[in-house]
This record gives C-alpha cells, structure tokens and sequence, in this order.
C-alpha cells in the first residue's frame, strides 16, 4: 500500500503534527519508503498465527480499591504551562 | 408500548432505539490510579500523576472496578468473558491527558445478556419486553473543560479522568421514548441494587449515548444518529421523539439521515448536529501495551456470585408469592432503599401472612408521611422495626385502623415505639362489652328519632350510629364488637 | 588515588575499595565531577548534577563510618535522561519536554539512590529513545571518544539511543549508567564504544517513571565496563514494582554472586540467520572467535534456526512507531512541557503547532508512520500481522532453547559508523539494530561484550541472548567471552 500527498495529510491531522505542503510531500516517499519495506511481512504465512498477547508469561494483578494518591494539585500543576485557580487553561474550546 | 408509531404524511413509522448508557462504577478510588472518585471535590484535588498522564506513569487495574462490572454483568444474566483486555482508543482533547482513553473494544469483560422491561412498572398487566444487552466493558472517563470563567481561555478539571465507568451497550430493540425511558429506571434499578452504580443522574454518574433511526413497518434498519450524553431519563425520552420526528421530517422531504453524532438541548427541547468535531475521527484502538489481559478465576467469579443481592425481579416474584398485590410488589421494588426497609420489616414483623397488610402500611402511610415531611425512605423517623410493631397491634386487636393511624402519627412525629405511645396516651383499642353497651344505650337515647327511622327501615342510618359511638368511644372501640353490639340493640 | 585513577576504576573497584578505606566516597564523586566538567566537548551529559553526586557520597562517608554502607554506596552513576528524576529537568532529548521538572523519581532510579548511588547527571540520547546514532537529540550529537585509526578525526558516533550513556563510560566520565533497550538501545551503544551492556528480561526492571517510546519493548539495563558491573547494577535497578502492571513479581538473583566464565554443561546456539549478506568479514571473524572462546570455556556450539529472523525489523518497525504515537500523544502542550499557541488558534491549532515545533523529525516520522498503521483499514493488514509475525519470532525462540542454552551472535553489523553517514536514510540506520532486535521482541534478556577491535581501531561487540529470566546464563556466557577477549583498549583523551 502506498500513501499519497492527501493520505500524509489526514495522518498529519490525526497525529496532531502540523506540516506545511513542502514537508507533506517530502513525506510521501520517505514514509512510502518504510511502508513498502515493512511490507516484507505479507511473506509470512501468518494464517492461524495468534497475535503476541504478553511479551513474557506473566498474570494481571488486581490493585486493592483505596485511596492511596491525588491530593497532590501543586504538583500536577507545577510544569503547565498556563495553569490559573488550580485548573490547567488552554485556548478557549467552543463546543 | 410495542405498537407505538409515528404517523407521518406517507404513513406510520416506527423508531429503532438503542442506548450506551455509561455508568460510574461505585468504587473508592479510579480504574488505573489510587486517586479519589468523590464527587464534588477542588477542582485537581483528586488527580495522581498517572490521571494528568506526566511522562512514565502507568495505569494498574483496581480490581474492585472489575468484580463491579462482572456483578453487574451477573446481574443481568449475561455471558461473563473470564478473558478480557483493554485497548486504547486513541483522539486528542483537553479533557483526555493520555491522548487516548482506556476502553475495551475487541475483548469486553461482559457479553450478551438481557433487561425485561415493563413499560408500566405498576401495571402488572402492562406488556414485558426483554431488550437485549449487547455487552459491557470497563473504560476511563475523562476530565472536565469549564468554558465560563474566563474570555479566552478553557479551564481542565482532571477530578474525574481515570474515574471508572461501565459502558452498558443494549441491542437496538427498543421501539418507543416510553420503553427506552423503562429501560434506563429498571437498569438503574438494578446497578443500585448490585451496587456498582449509585445511579445519581443529576451528579453524571448515569448518562446515556442514544441511537435513534426510523423505518417503515418491516422494512431494514434505517440511518442512525447518536444523541451524545444525555443525562436524565425525561431528556432521553424528549430526545428521542425530537430526533425521531426530525428524522421523519428528512425522510419525507425527499432527504437522506446522515449517520452523525448529535447534541440533545434541554432547554430547547430539540437536538442539533455536533459534526463540526467530527471531521477526522479514527480512533485507532489497539490493545494496551501497558496493561495485561484480565483472566477471572472461578474462585473471583463465585466471589461476584455469592456477593449478588436478591434482584428487583426476583423480590417481586417473592413478595407476590407472600401475597403482596402486583401494584404494591413494584412499588415496593422499585428503589433498592424502599425493598431494603421493606425485608427490615417483614422480618422484625416475622409473620408473612400480614405481608400484604404491611406492604399496603409502607405504601400508603409510609410514603404519604415521608412525603409530607420531604424525607426519603433511609431517614425514616419509623424504623423497620417499629413498623413491625405497630402492624402487629393491629393484627392481634390491640388497635383499631383508626387508633393505629393516629400512633402512626405520633411515631413519625416523636420516633416513637408504637407500644409505649398506646400506653402513655391510653390509644388501646376496648374490646370490653359492658362498656360499649353503655356507650351505645347513651347514643341511642340522645338519637331517639334517628333510631326511630332507622327501625323504620332506614338502613344507611347505622353508619352514623357506628360513627357516634365510635367518636364517644374517642376512637378506641373495637369497630367489630362495635358493629355488633349496635345490631343487637338497634335489633 | 589521583583523580584518572579513579575514574579508570569499575563499579566493583570503587565499591571494594570504598569498603576496604582506600579511598573516600567524596574523592571518588569529585574525581568523576571533574571528569564531567573536562568531558563538555563530547555532549554526553544534558545536565549535570554534582550535588546529587557529592551529597550521595556524603552519606556513603558517613554510613561507612557507621558500618553499613548500601551495596552502591560510593558509586556515581550517570542516568540517561529518558528517566524521571525529582527535581530534576528530564527531556528525553526532545524540545517538547524542555523546561519540564517531574515532580517524582522513577522507580529504576530511586532504587539505585536506595542502593547509595549519586547522580553525576542526566545523559543525552536519542530523542524519545528513537534512534541508532544518538544524531536526533534535540540537543546535539554525542560524539564518541573514539576515533578512527585514519587520522582523519572524523566525529563518530557512539550508537544510540543510550549515546550519552555510552560514551560516558567509553570516556570514563561514569563508572556505569542506565540505559534504556526497545530494539537495541543499550547494546548497539555498548558495542560501537567498547564496553558492556545488558538488556535484562522485559518486566525485571520497573518501567514507572521512564519515559515511554514502545511500551511492550521498553527495559531498562545498565551499561558498564564490564559484565560484573552490569550484574552489580542490575541486582540494584531490578525487583518488583506493582506500579507497572508488566513488571516480573519474581525475585532478583544474586547475579554477581553467582557469576561463573565455567560453560561446561551449557550449550551455545549459532543461529543461522545472524550470517547476513554484505556482513564485514571482521564480524564474521569475531563471531567465529566469540564460538571458540566460548568452546574453550566448556559449551558445547550448536546450530540453530530462528527462520523469521530477517521479519524482525519490519515488525518492530510497525509495533514500536504504532505504540509511540499512543505514547506520545500526551505531549500536547496542555500539561508540561513546550507549548506554542499561534495568534488566533484554537486548541487543535495549539496541538498541531507544540508538536510541530516540540517532536523532532524521527520522531514526527514514527508518529505519522504508528498512527498510519494503526488507523481505519490499516490496523490488521499492518499492526495485526506484525502482532502475529512476532508471536512467531518468539516461538522460534522457544524452539531453539530445546537445542540451546544461550545464543551468540554479533552485537551490531558493523563498527561506529560517522555522524551524518546514515542520517539521510532511515532504513539504513534502522538496519543497525538488526540483531537486537529479535530478542527485544521476545523479550529475551541479552548483552553486548566488547570483543575485538576492527581494522580501524574501533570496538566491535558480541551479543549473548538468553531465556526470559534467565539474565545468569547471559552474564555467565559474556564472562566467559570478556574473560578470554582481554579487552582493554579504551579511547585516547583528545576532549
């Protein structure tokens, strides 16, 4: 499969990477490049093959229900970049 | 309720409803991190680094969140997948730290199940419909934007990301505004009862994503829309037939439905598109990297089993079978408080043949006071107990209904037990002959041309001679000696 | 102790000697802040935390007064800056962190300051781990201390993404430090500059607190001069931590304790696949001399097949660029880190520009390639079936362990290579970590030992990879090797 100037843009979009048009179409053949080598896979007869679940055996362990964090606001807050009456603030969002 | 149609101008038209009702689960602290889940808290005061997503942090599972979802999943029969595995859901928003949501797409933890809904709960002859439940998987809710308190800036409350929910999805088999309403109380019901959802609509722990689409009698499924987080039972309905009828309006107009995502306004009553945020979604789920998959062992599942309660249906089938009339079982099912105080009850009372007789107490004078005095069931000033009691005066004659409903009286205003109030205030009721027969001979000779009519074949006078003795009596005769006594001399 | 001796010293010999009185915690820390200070033209070190380092040996002064020094005690450590350290600035060598102070310690290095160590400071990498030259740190190439045998002085690189690490204990700025290994981070490093560095079992070391580039990929390890330092510092970052859910619940062996070169008994796997076309004769050499020291070492050499081993690379390149772009999606501007609001943008603008102006190129390129892979159409025909391809190169994991013990192969195909000779071409680069990466995906635990030299003077590293959780037959087989190859080149100072 390949992607065209239109396709890098949606993904550019999806991914939050803003690109002007020079970098979209520089994009075009370096990640059609990856893509058409990583497609070596469709060599592997991978029919009936479960995909990897757990890298190395091991078993989900259920945490006990208590309140054992939060409580913490300076903290959390410490590195925003605009942050105002204990909230973090971002450009107004008009829903 | 199944026949339910919308007649348009090119015929009747029937609605196809389906809900995601996301529930907050009942736990102390969040899904993946420690932090608190109560509501109502400074805004970011009940954040951990693992909910504001800082570089690093990992979610583990708080297993409270998941024996909730499989009692609940128990609970309404349906298929628990003793596999299950989150994945991440990808999109980017202010209120969604991570840059994704962990949900569970491919493997949920609960399967196919079923809810019987009665359009008229209290009509035990109102038509059951069994509406089917696709699945239910554990997810993380997100955070809140607040969009008032400044000119051009949005605020992040990060209180309830990572809160855990369950999202309850149905099968899209409900036809009417009226059968989603049902759907939504007897679910809630029931996850109050189970206890993994206090049901609080007004606080967001319920909200409902509604499917709508209209179609034709028989015909295929048509286009639907999604109305986006609707957060009261009446909004769902109102939404519903707005958008169903709007629907129609397209349809007939030589339109077309878009598949959209859309926005229920109360206070306009009608819903409107959101797709200016929807041009690019793709959520891109894949499982969660960080997370491993949950397998439920059978001693876990028997621990959610034994740990279920008696469910409303069940209560009702129980309390018919004590001889509770149908109106008074769902009554009295309804809210898991009111069944609560209900079983208190009838098990301090431990005589199951007044059953009905108290069930009949708790809803007429019970609720009739509560109300009076705006307290719900769980602040009753009359305990279970003292209830029992004061049935029991009744049943062994010691008080007249009358007499019973005036010690009722006292109880809710002194919290009172009913047998310490019929002593100090001399409210038993008197059985005693010679002293009714007195009280009547006086009646009778103050009442001398009324007797007179009465012989003379005036039958509906005996009444008012019941009614005089008994207000001699100031209430405390026994209304069958009464009754018999009068026959006699008024022979 | 005049200060190069003491920098020239293992985690073991100032360890030994710290306990035995040769010297004190404090003038070995200031010996390595020294060497710190003198090394800035390598770029090795993002930040420098002295105080960090001297106040640690302070208290191992003074805890060895009182008897009971901690196991690291007196050991200054460098710490790659993908960690989460309190208090002090953590960027993963990406723009888009700038400026951000984590308010908590990962658990891999409040471990190792439990265990005594001191931070000489944070070390430079590849941005978000995402890289095999250390070229595409937003704050400068590492330079390796090690120059070509030419003459020429062209600038090398250290290997990536662990470059910082890597050339800290190649120059002896630290006597060890952590690294991180997604797909060969710690050993390609470990290899282009002569030392030794272990990627251990996925789940031994904590992954709370460390940065994430691929989450199923990611481990922590230590890189040192030799395999008993590796074993040392493993022993300290390793254990349980119920705040990663992918953590081993399993006890950490006493790996230095047991440490043995005798191989008698053990059977080494060549696997087939390793014999690549184009590979340097050098390596081929030093493979087949690796097989002969490990047979003089008393294992038994066995062939083996790993046959999906040539589908490695293009399944980590689909797993670890679809996982990051997940991962990365948390660098939004909105709660640390770099933020750019342009004039009249909204939220979204917000987003698209931070992550314009924060991510570096390698890292945009594996967003957009991660994101492409995983979307709407793609996700099975890409993420699914590289899921599946890599189940497969598991099992052929598992069936070479019926015939072998450990594996041994080639660290990296070839010697440092220049800065800027492979940057042009992504896959070129992504072909460094062709033996690595195999194991990253099985999880398996691995370590690179320095070897030989090629002809141009520079280190070359053999790999050893071993079964999940079985670190001890890693470090007994790369004992075995460092025992016999006597390495001892190190870089000439010319920084």
């Amino acid at each position: 499969m390949s992607v065209d100037l239109a396709q890098v843009k949606k993904i550019a979009t999806l991914a939050r990477i803003a690109v002007s048009d020079r970098q979209a179409e520089a994009l075009v053949p370096e990640l059609n490049n990856i893509l058409h080598w990583v497609e070596q896979l469709n060599e592997v007869d991978t029919e009936g093959v479960a995909p990897l679940e757990a890298v190395v055996p091991n078993r989900t362990r259920l945490r006990e229900d208590a309140v054992t964090d939060g409580g913490i606001r300076d903290a959390v807050l410490a590195n925003a970049p605009a942050a105002e009456h204990g909230f973090f603030a971002v450009p107004k969002v008009i829903e | 309720m199944a026949n339910y149609i919308i007649e348009g101008d090119t015929g009747p038209w029937e609605l196809v409803i389906g809900l995601e009702v996301h529930a907050q689960v009942t736990s102390n602290a969040k899904l993946f991190s420690g932090a608190a889940t109560s509501f109502g808290a400074e805004p970011n005061a009940q954040v951990s680094l693992v909910d504001a997503a800082m570089p690093g942090m990992l979610p583990v599972v708080n297993g409270e969140c998941v024996k909730q979802a499989v009692r609940t999943g128990l609970a309404l029969g349906a298929e628990i997948h003793r596999w299950s595995r989150f994945d991440r859901k990808n999109y980017f928003y202010a209120d969604l730290p991570q840059g994704y949501q962990i949900s569970q797409l491919y493997h949920p933890i609960v399967g196919e199940g079923a809810l019987e809904v009665q359009a008229d709960e209290k009509n035990p002859d109102s038509a059951v419909r069994s509406i089917g439940i696709e699945r239910i998987h554990l997810e993380q809710d997100a955070g809140k934007l607040i969009h008032d308190q400044h000119p051009t800036m949005s605020y992040v409350d990060l209180n309830r990301s990572g809160v855990a929910l369950m999202e309850i999805v149905s099968k899209p088999d409900m036809r009417s505004p009226e059968e989603a309403g049902a759907y939504v109380k007897k679910l809630r019901s029931i996850l109050r009862y189970v206890g993994s959802c206090d049901g609080n609509m007004e606080e967001g722990s319920m909200r409902a994503d509604v499917n709508v689409s209209v179609r034709k009698a028989n015909a295929p499924f048509g286009t639907r829309c999604e109305i986006k987080n609707v957060n009261s039972v009446r909004f769902i309905q109102a939404a519903i037939e707005y958008e169903a009828r709007r629907q129609i309006e397209v349809l007939e107009g030589g339109g077309a439905i878009v598949q959209e995502t859309r926005l229920f306004d109360p206070d306009r009553g009608e819903t409107r598109s959101l797709r200016s945020k929807e041009d690019a979604h793709d959520y891109r789920y894949f499982p969660d990297p960080d997370l491993l998959p949950i397998e439920l062992s059978d001693e876990f599942l028997s621990e959610c089993r034994d740990s279920l309660p008696e469910l409303p249906d069940a209560k009702r089938a129980r309390y018919a079978g004590l001889g509770v009339s149908a109106y008074n079982a769902a009554v009295l099912t309804a809210e898991v408080e009111t069944a609560r105080y209900f079983d208190a009850a009838l098990d301090a009372l431990a005589r199951p043949e007044l059953a009905n007789d108290a069930a009949n107490w708790v809803v007429a004078e019970l609720f009739g006071a509560l109300n009076r005095i705006g307290a719900n069931v769980e602040a009753s000033p009359v305990a279970p107990a003292q209830a029992a009691s004061l049935l029991r005066l009744v049943a062994d004659g010691t008080l007249s209904k009358t007499l019973a409903k005036q010690v009722a009286e006292v109880m809710f205003e002194t919290g009172g037990d009913p047998e310490k109030i019929v002593e100090e205030r001399g409210l038993r009721q008197t059985s005693d002959t010679g002293a009714i027969e007195a009280v009547i001979a006086q009646v009778l000779a103050a009442n001398e041309t009324k007797v007179a009519e009465y012989r003379g074949g005036k039958d509906k006078l005996f009444g008012f001679f019941v009614g005089q003795t008994m207000k001699a009596m100031a209430g405390k005769g026994n209304p069958a000696v009464v009754n018999e006594l009068l026959k006699k001399a008024l022979g | 102790m005049a200060g190069a001796e003491l920098t020239d010293l293992t985690v073991a010999g100032i360890r030994d000697g710290f306990r035995r009185g040769d010297f004190s915690a404090r003038e070995v820390a200031e010996a390595f802040v020294a060497a710190v200070d003198g090394a800035d033209a390598l770029n090795a070190f993002l930040v420098k935390t002295p105080d960090h380092a001297l106040a640690a040996a302070d208290a191992a002064d003074r805890a060895r007064s009182e008897g009971a020094p901690p196991p690291l005690s007196g050991v200054p450590i460098g710490i790659k800056d993908l960690f989460a350290t309190q208090g002090v600035p953590t960027t993963a060598g990406s723009r888009i962190l700038e400026g951000f102070v984590p308010p908590y310690e990962s658990s891999v290095t409040a471990r190792l300051f439990a265990a005594g160590a001191g931070m000489l400071g944070k070390l430079n990498m590849d941005q978000f781990a995402m890289g095999s030259s250390n070229e595409t740190s937003a704050y400068g190439d590492v330079l390796s201390p090690w120059r070509r045998g030419d003459g020429g002085n062209a600038p090398l690189t250290p290997g990536g993404s662990s470059g910082g690490s890597a050339a800290a204990v190649a120059a002896r700025l630290a006597p060890g430090v952590t690294g991180t290994d997604t797909g060969g981070s710690i050993r390609q490093p470990a290899a282009f500059v002569g030392i030794t560095g272990l990627k251990p079992t996925y789940g031994r070391c904590s992954r709370w607190g460390i940065v994430a580039f691929a989450s199923s990929l990611d481990q922590a390890g230590p890189m040192a001069q030799d395999v008993r330092d590796c074993a040392i510092l493993l022993e300290a970052m390793s254990g349980f931590d119920p705040k990663d859910s992918t953590s081993l619940d399993a006890p950490v062996p006493a790996w230095e304790a047991s440490m043995s070169g005798d191989l008698r008994s053990k059977r080494v796997g060549i696997p087939a696949e390793y014999r690549m076309d184009g590979m340097p004769a050098e390596i081929e050499r030093l493979w087949e001399q690796g097989k002969a020291w490990l047979r003089d070492a008393g294992a038994e050499i066995v062939d083996v097949s790993l046959p999906h081993t040539k589908y490695a690379l293009p399944t980590y390149y689909i797993i670890a660029p679809a996982e990051a772009s997940s991962n990365l999606a948390r660098y939004d501007g909105v709660r640390y880190g770099l933020r750019v609001t342009p004039g009249q943008g909204g939220l979204a603008d917000m987003y698209a520009e931070t992550r314009a102006a924060g991510f570096g190129d390698e890292v945009k390129r594996r967003i957009m390639i991660g994101t492409y892979v995983l979307s709407a159409g793609f996700y099975d025909a890409y993420f699914r079936k590289a899921q599946q391809v890599r189940a497969l190169i598991a099992r052929d994991f598992e069936q070479a362990w019926e015939k072998c013990d450990v594996l041994l192969t080639p660290t990296a195909p070839s010697a440092a290579f220049a800065l800027g000779e492979k940057s042009a071409d992504p896959i070129a680069m992504y072909l460094n970590d062709v033996f690595t990466v195999p194991s990253s995906l099985a999880g398996l635990p691995a370590i690179s030992v320095p070897a030989g030299l090629d002809g141009q003077g520079l280190p070359l590293g053999l790999q050893v990879i071993g079964r999940a959780l079985d670190e001890q037959g890693v470090i007994d087989a790369g004992l075995a090797i460092e025992e016999r190859a006597g390495f001892a080149a190190k870089p000439e100072k010319w920084w």
